[in-house]
Formats: structure tokens, C-alpha cells, sequence
């Protein structure tokens, strides 16, 4: 601890690149970052350079690559490439939308939890261990059963999936925040709970958010293509990759093609933010490391 | 141990109750009037009347939630909507199934995931390790269905080893049964060797830094009797973390049988919200909330039985 403490900005600044560097010594993670890059451009810009993948062609079903279509077409003539572009999106959207809402739900549950304790702690724990090992299929079969088939109500029903371990995680890091000094001068400052939560333990507490925020868009992703796959979410004539993985398997001898790429491109996805995820954990949160 | 017994059980309970309300909530909830429907279309108010008296309709919410709980203890789950069978006789048929796969899944899960976790961290930082890790990796973002399509694709289009899909009771022809299992329980069973891998890794490590390990090695213990004394400190980790996979393996089942057409729990649950048959997903819910919270009761108590010191902490929990 020096006595001239250097101004926050330059700090920051050389903590940011110290980290950065960290990271860079990680070639697993490096591979990771360029998969969902590659993810997110696909996603975000494929769609703009595709063309429309609902658009069919029955003279032109199973099309093998051409430079019409650079993957062929599917079983109604529709462009491969478009389809998986427009898939991409919705996966981005499921995976990011339903991590986002479990935050926003689960963090405050979480900090609060293990800022208060008491009779509040082993409450929500309880639940929360509840919601964590019960089959997550068969409740979001239900949830589709009771409030309809559509990609809002995956991206609902994902969103309580995800919920036990931000919720068990930001629990976690209040536990040890508040037991810090700088949390028991604002407590002697007068500051409220409730600011204390926001203004201490949130912005501390984003290391492990985000690494948590890695883990939580994959499997999204995965959980939004196996309802799709199961008729449960994304319906037809749209693009998913679950449900382009639901018509392939009826063409498996005629077009294997068809259900390689959707599943590769599920897999590698989630692959990319787990690759990106582990990285993020050593240089972030070496607590959590294992 | 006794204490803990019955304040587990006492939690499960809660547990079930809340599970139960929560089912009867939701499909109170659902649009549509069953006695509308059974009445038909030219039902005159005193039909749809006796109609909901005789099926306990007009009786306040409580009492209706205390005689179907009351029918669901004595294994009455209602008529499927679909094909007029009991739901109990549908269930008692489609769950042997489902637990063969997840039995036939546990074994290659376990026999695949463990060795590789203590391989793994045995010979950590070499190349087995890395071998190990990579197949974990893969193993945790390679979604099973795509795995079980892949598996269809390679094993019985291309190379016709074993059929694509059906079923053979395993009391029909058990030789038969078993390669039509094969590739669902292999699909299923790899995801959960992936995790036990990663876990078992990361206990046996924790393990083997640990101060007894190395009190052993210090009086020249052999390395093989070190490892058998962490890897039994470690297995407590993985009962619990098998324990905790169980929910992931239903849900695995669900996909895994809707891929290869096995007539088990899972298909009967997405084919009955598929033609919106509630009295079987009802009953389906009920099922396997209740198992849940048995299978859950029961891992605690194997917890808490392989672990002695878990019993004093979960007092002051």
C-alpha cells in the first residue's frame, strides 16, 4: 500500500490490461472469444446477407450447394444458410434474453439473501435447492402445456431454470462482501440495506456475474433448441435449430447434411461460451476456480 | 441422525405440498370448462349444473384440492383423454422403461466418467489429463439429441449395426431389448459421464492437497494407497453430484426417447401436452415430483450417512 494512492482511472486502466494479458495467455479461451464472435456475426449480421429463409422453392428442395444457395436448400427448397442464420438469432435471443431476466429476478433475491440472513437465507436456499435438482424438462413441458408453444414462453420458462444458480451465486458473494470493512463503514455511515446492496455488494459482485452471465446464455441456447426440438417452443414455418433438427431427422438417409449443421452449430456455440467462460473465471473470479 | 431424518422428511413434505397445490393451481388455470366439454353442444344450463356436481365442480377450491389429493394417494390419476386407459395403468407401463434407460445411462456414466476423473487428476497437467478435459468439454456443449441423431446417422443409416429407433419389452426378448437401448443409453449416458468427470477431477485434487495425503506420502505410503484414501474422501462429492444429476437425466430422457421413439416416461409427457391429454400430464407431474423428492430424501440421508460431520452442520444450517 503505497501513501499517494494513484487516481482511480490509471488504476483501473492497468488492471484492465493486466487482465487482458491474463487472459491472453489462454489459448482455450482465445478459441472461445473467436467462437462467439463468430456466434454473434453470424446472429446479428447473417441474417441482413442471407436470403429470406422462409422463402421456398419446391422445384429446388435438398439443393446441394450452389452459389444460389451456398449451403443447398432444405426439404421445402428454403436456404439452408438463411435458416441457420435466422436460427442463430433466435438462439441469441433466447440465450441472452432469459439469462438477462434471471439476473434481473435473481441477483436482488440473491444479495439479499446473503445480506440479511436470518430467517430469509435458509428460506429461499430451501427453495432454491427445489427448483435446482427438480427435472427442468418436465417443468418447462408443463409451463408450455399451460401457457402455449412460443419463444416467449421458453425464454420465461429458461429464465426460471437459470434462476437457482444466480440466485446461489450473488447469495454467495453478498455472504463474504458483507462481512468487508467498507460494508460495515457504510452500515456505521447510516447508509440503508437497500443501498448498501446496490451501491457495495452489485458492483462487487460483477466478476461472478459475468463469468455466471457465460455459463447461462449456453445453456439457453441448448434449452431453447430442445424445446424447439420437442414442438415446445420456436413453431413452424420459423427457423430454430432445435426445430430444423425436429424436420432433418425425417430426411436422415436422404440429407444428413441437415442435421449435421443446426447441431454443429449448437454445439460449437456452446463450446465458444464455454471455452470463453473458463477463461473469464481464471482471470475474473479466481475464488470460483477449480 | 435421528433429528435429521425427520427434519429432511418434514422439508420434503413441504415440498410435495407446494409441488401439488401448484399443479392443481395450473391446471385449474388452463382455458376451457371440462363440463362445457362434456356437456356438448346442446347442454342446458341444469346439465352443465349436474355435470359439475357430479364431478365436484361446484364444491369450493379447497375441498376440490383435498378429494383429488386424496384420489391421487389412492392411485387414481384419471382416465387419459386420448385413448380412455387409466393414467395409473399408462404410467405403470411407460416407467419400467424410462428407468432401464436411466439405469443402463448411470452404469456407462459412472464406468466412463469416474476412471477418466481419476486418470484425469492423477496424471494432471499430462496428456491423459488433456485428453480427459477435452472429452468433458465436449462431452457438456454436444446437446444429446444432436449426439443421438449423430449416433442414428453413423450406427444405423450408414452402417446398419443396430435399428434406428423401436422398442423391444424387456421381457419379450431381452437380447433384443438391449441393442435397441444401446444407443439412447450410450447418448444419455455420455452427457453424465462429462460432468462426473469434471467432478470427480476437481474432489480427487481438492483430496490429494490435502494435509493427510500428504502425512501419507511423507511415512512412504505406496502413490496407488494414497489415491485409494482420497478418491474414498472424493466419492461423497460425486454420490451428491449424481444425486443432484438425476432431474438433468429426466430431462435427458424426455429427448432421448422422443429420438429413438422408446415408448417410456418422457415420450408419454411431451406426447401428452402435444394433444393437450391433461389428466396424463396431471399425473405425470405428480409423478415425478414425488419421486424427486424421494430420490432427493433418500441421497441426503446417504450423504449425511457417508459423511458423519454433514449431520452436526446441518443443525446450524
Amino acid at each position: 500500500m503505497s501513501v499517494v494512492a494513484a487516481p482511480m482511472p490509471v488504476a483501473s486502466v492497468r488492471r484492465g490490461v493486466r487482465l487482458r494479458r491474463r487472459f491472453l495467455r489462454r489459448p482455450m479461451a482465445i478459441v472461445g472469444l473467436v467462437l462467439v464472435v463468430l456466434f454473434l456475426a453470424l446472429a446479428i449480421i447473417g441474417p441482413f446477407l442471407t436470403p429470406d429463409p422462409l422463402a421456398q422453392e419446391l422445384t429446388q428442395t435438398f439443393a446441394s450447394p450452389s452459389a444460389h444457395h451456398l449451403l443447398g436448400t432444405d426439404d421445402l427448397g428454403r436456404d439452408e444458410l438463411a435458416r441457420l442464420a435466422s436460427g442463430a438469432r433466435v438462439s441469441l435471443v433466447a440465450g441472452v434474453l432469459s439469462t438477462a431476466l434471471a439476473m434481473v429476478v435473481g441477483v436482488p433475491i440473491g444479495l439479499a439473501s446473503g445480506y440479511f440472513k436470518g430467517w430469509l437465507d435458509p428460506v429461499v436456499m430451501r427453495l432454491n435447492d427445489t427448483v435446482l435438482a427438480f427435472p427442468f424438462l418436465i417443468f418447462a413441458v408443463g409451463f408450455a402445456a399451460i401457457f402455449g408453444a412460443s419463444l416467449r414462453n421458453v425464454v420465461i420458462a429458461l429464465s426460471i431454470g437459470l434462476l437457482p444458480t444466480i440466485v446461489r451465486v450473488s447469495r454467495g458473494e453478498a455472504l463474504v462482501l458483507r462481512e468487508l470493512d467498507f460494508v460495515g463503514g457504510a452500515v456505521a455511515d447510516g447508509a440503508r440495506p437497500a443501498g448498501i446492496m446496490f451501491r457495495y455488494l452489485l458492483p462487487n459482485s460483477f466478476n461472478a456475474l459475468i463469468v455466471q452471465a457465460t455459463v447461462g446464455i449456453p445453456t439457453g441456447i441448448i434449452g431453447e433448441a430442445v424445446l424447439s426440438f420437442l414442438g415446445l417452443g420456436v413453431q413452424p414455418p420459423g427457423a430454430s435449430w432445435g426445430l430444423m433438427l425436429t424436420s432433418a431427422q425425417q430426411f436422415l438417409s436422404q440429407a444428413p447434411q441437415l442435421a449435421i449443421y443446426p447441431g454443429a452449430l449448437i454445439a460449437l456455440a456452446t463450446l465458444g461460451f464455454n471455452l470463453l467462460g473458463d477463461g473469464l473465471r481464471d482471470v475474473l473470479d479466481p475464488r470460483e476456480r477449480r | 441422525m435421528g433429528m435429521f431424518i425427520l427434519r429432511r422428511a418434514f422439508s420434503s413434505v413441504v415440498v410435495l405440498f407446494l409441488c401439488s397445490v401448484a399443479v392443481f393451481a395450473g391446471v385449474r388455470a388452463l382455458p376451457g370448462d371440462p363440463a362445457l366439454v362434456m356437456a356438448g353442444e346442446n347442454a342446458t344450463p341444469q346439465l352443465i349444473a349436474a355435470i359439475r356436481h357430479q364431478f365436484g365442480l361446484d364444491q369450493p377450491l379447497p375441498v376440490q384440492y383435498a378429494d383429488y389429493v386424496s384420489q391421487a394417494f389412492h392411485g387414481n390419476f384419471g382416465i387419459s383423454t386420448t385413448d380412455q386407459i387409466p393414467v395409473a395403468t399408462i404410467l405403470a407401463q411407460r416407467i419400467p422403461v424410462t428407468l432401464e434407460l436411466a439405469f443402463l445411462a448411470i452404469v456407462i456414466g459412472v464406468l466412463i466418467g469416474v476412471p477418466a476423473g481419476v486418470v484425469s487428476a492423477v496424471r494432471r497437467g499430462k496428456f491423459a489429463d488433456w485428453v480427459s478435459n477435452g472429452f468433458g468439454l465436449i462431452g457438456l456443449s454436444v446437446p444429446h439429441f444432436w449426439l443421438g441423431l449423430l449416433a442414428i446417422l453413423v450406427f444405423a443409416v450408414r452402417l446398419h449395426w443396430l435399428p434406428a429407433s423401436g422398442f423391444v419389452g424387456l421381457a419379450e426378448d431381452p437380447v433384443e431389448n438391449l441393442r435397441r437401448m444401446i444407443m439412447p443409453a450410450l447418448v444419455l449416458g455420455t452427457g453424465l459421464s462429462a460432468v462426473l468427470m469434471r467432478q470427480t477431477r476437481s474432489a480427487l485434487l481438492g483430496q490429494l492437497s490435502e494435509d493427510y495425503v500428504r502425512t501419507a506420502r511423507a511415512k512412504g505410503l505406496s502413490q496407488r494407497a494414497q489415491i485409494r484414501h482420497a478418491l474414498r474422501n472424493s466419492l461423497t462429492t460425486v454420490t451428491t453430484v449424481l444425486g443432484l444429476q438425476l432431474g438433468a437425466l429426466i430431462s435427458g430422457a424426455v429427448v432421448t426417447e422422443q429420438i429413438f421413439v422408446i415408448p417410456g416416461f418422457g415420450k408419454l409427457t411431451v406426447d401428452a401436452v402435444l394433444q393437450r391429454n391433461y389428466p396424463v400430464i396431471e399425473g405425470v407431474v405428480i409423478v415425478t415430483v414425488f419421486g424427486y423428492v424421494v430420490v432427493n430424501l433418500l441421497v441426503d440421508l446417504a450423504y449425511a450417512w457417508l459423511n458423519p460431520r454433514l449431520r452436526v452442520a446441518g443443525a446450524s444450517r
